[in-house]
């Protein structure tokens, strides 16, 4: 399971955000922030606060608002009441000072097939501004960082998908902003250029003094990637908190058990007050319990005590699909 | 600075975009050929046409070179419906760079298309059989600037209207081929029913074309100086109006 291998740094960050509280530097906050077309409202009262340098996941079903969100903070919409500030700056007042500040990754595709990859990172340096005595650095910086090698110079119409995705991330860091937006970064790509596209955004997050904000509906890659997600549906913030602590909260890991005499040792474990449920068949028993990782050795113990043979034991955490299913009641597949 | 710097830019990716687009440069110049040797050979022999050196094919030269520059100008200004498709147009929006600067950029780089293509059938004036002087083939250059410009303003500001491509044949038959028939690159606008005597006067383009005409083979009908003066006001006004749009309907675009 991946969500078993949490980075000791991500743990880390968690420390000190329990310990500063409120302290906190936020380089987003939204205050209801609000957008609506005619009857529908796409989204609706949102507060978000997003934590300098962090990784940021609004992570939520097709439709559920997330590029509405985004777009207003990136001053694409303008909100239809409430605010947001991005690094400082507010998004209607100061649009001009937030587009500076921010580069965006869009869902769809922004590549000019008849201009080369460094062609479009030229281009970029100079809308944005970039002094031009550093800018052949600063491209040949980002073209070392995105490897694309030789198809620099070739025109983006003969790039894979991974490589225009890649070079669209380029892009948005030529002008060295404080805040990424990747609106689903990975949507339609291969597991294998999604990976790297995931370790890409690890690494550009622990280098470079820059806060990422994505969306996704992929579970798995707020669950490997964000050091805060917020849950977004129909429009609404449901429930912010690092992936981890939404997963604890459900207080559902499941410890699966195999053992040489299953009546017994599930006659035996009902009476452990640890012990939520217990269900099973044939020689597999499952049992629902919370904080699991704790709980293995004691289990075996206590078997051997009963004079039960354990064959093995696994331990399984709540994915943050279950996070979503146990506020929602709906899949995130089966979202509108 | 930093305008202008976007200006340069917009402008840059124009350029290269016409340049790798090899098959648009040749259209651009076979198609006006073949309007001046077959149409203007086919139809210069059917009529009598006395009131120009060099007969119609001479006649409808500067008509032409018109033609061109309208096409071009309104079809790259319309293309920003495909940049917005593509999505490209978001990338640009999204700079901090002011709308109208954009705008500036764009309609000055689909200008510089327009003329390079009206400068090679200038160069190309032997094939119909006109005397081109240094002076006329730079008074024409000059001139063709501020039409190439406006006309680009009016893709602009149709593009900034519309959604999708699907509009194209609207455009090009409620805007494009009128524009064209009525300039009066085909014939001579003196003389004509009242009614499309006024069309042909509200077109734009006839000033442009009246005023080539007039430094090319010396004959036209409007003034001269009232010639250009439409036509410049006529690009200051396209180009404002469409920078205004973008400004306006900023949301709509992205």
């Amino acid at each position: 399971m991946i969500n078993n291998k949490i980075p000791e740094t991500q743990l880390f960050y968690y420390q000190i955000v329990s310990l500063e509280g409120i302290s906190m530097d936020y380089i987003i906050e939204t205050h209801n922030i609000t957008k609506k077309y005619d009857d529908f409202t796409a989204v609706d009262s949102v507060n978000l606060k997003v934590p300098r340098n962090s990784v940021y996941g609004v992570l939520g079903p097709n439709g559920a608002g997330k590029t509405t969100l985004i777009s207003m903070l990136c001053t694409i919409l303008r909100p239809t009441s409430g605010g947001a500030t991005v690094n400082g700056y507010d998004v209607v007042k100061n649009a001009r000072e937030v587009r500076a500040s921010i580069g965006i990754v869009f869902q769809s595709r922004a590549l000019d097939d008849i201009l080369t990859g460094r062609e479009h990172l030229e281009m970029h340096a100079s809308l944005y501004g970039v002094p031009s005595n550093i800018r052949q650095e600063r491209i040949d910086e980002v073209l070392n960082l995105i490897a694309l090698g030789e198809k620099a110079d070739e025109y983006t119409k003969t790039y894979s998908g991974g490589m225009k995705r890649r070079l669209e991330i380029g892009r948005g860091l030529v002008h060295h902003p404080k805040v990424l937006f990747l609106d689903e970064p990975t949507l339609g790509l291969d597991p294998q250029t999604r990976e790297n596209i995931w370790e890409y955004i690890t690494k550009l997050n622990q280098e470079e003094d820059i806060t990422v904000l994505m969306t996704t509906h992929y579970m798995e890659e707020a669950d490997q990637l964000c050091d805060e997600v917020a849950i977004i549906n129909q429009g609404q913030i449901i429930k912010s908190d690092s992936p981890i602590n939404l997963k604890r909260e459900l207080k559902a890991d499941t410890i699966t058990v195999k053992v040489d005499k299953p009546e017994l040792f599930t006659e035996k474990v009902k009476t452990l007050d640890y012990v939520q449920k217990v269900f099973g068949d044939d020689s597999t028993i499952k049992l629902m319990v919370e904080r699991g990782e704790n709980l293995v050795p004691p289990l075996v113990n206590f078997a051997n005590q009963n004079g039960v043979m354990v064959e093995s034991i696994e331990l399984q955490h709540p994915n943050l699909e279950d996070v979503f299913i146990s506020y929602t009641g709906t899949k995130i597949t089966e979202g509108r | 600075m930093a305008e202008l710097e976007g200006i340069y830019t917009i402008w840059l990716r124009e350029m290269k975009r016409f340049v790798r687009y090899r098959s648009r440069i040749l259209t651009s110049v076979v198609t006006p050929l073949l309007w001046l040797v077959i149409f203007g050979t086919g139809l210069g022999s059917a009529i009598r046409f006395g009131n120009v050196p060099g007969g119609y094919q001479a006649f409808i030269y500067p008509g032409i070179i018109g033609q061109t520059i309208l096409f071009t100008s309104i079809f790259s200004g319309v293309s920003v419906i495909i940049d917005r498709q593509y999505g490209f147009l978001k990338e640009i929006l999204v700079a901090p760079i002011t709308r109208p600067s954009i705008v500036f950029g764009k309609a000055i780089g689909i200008g510089t298309t327009a003329v390079i293509q009206g400068v090679i059938l200038l160069i190309l004036s032997f094939v119909v059989g006109v005397q081109m002087t240094p002076l006329i083939f730079i008074a024409c250059t000059l001139l063709m600037i501020p039409i190439s410009v406006g006309l680009a303003g009016v893709g602009l500001l149709i593009a900034s209207f519309t959604d999708s491509m699907e509009g194209f044949n609207l455009i090009m038959s409620f805007v494009v081929l009128p524009m064209f028939l009525l300039s009066g690159a085909l014939f001579p606008v003196s003389g004509l029913p009242m009614l499309l005597q006024s069309a042909v006067y509200l077109d734009p383009l006839t000033y442009g074309v009246d005023a080539l005409r007039q430094i090319i083979l010396g004959t036209g009908v409007i003034p001269l100086h009232i010639s250009i003066t439409v036509i410049m006001v006529f690009a200051a006004v396209m180009v404002f109006l469409s920078a205004y749009m973008f400004s306006k309907r900023e949301q709509e675009l992205m």
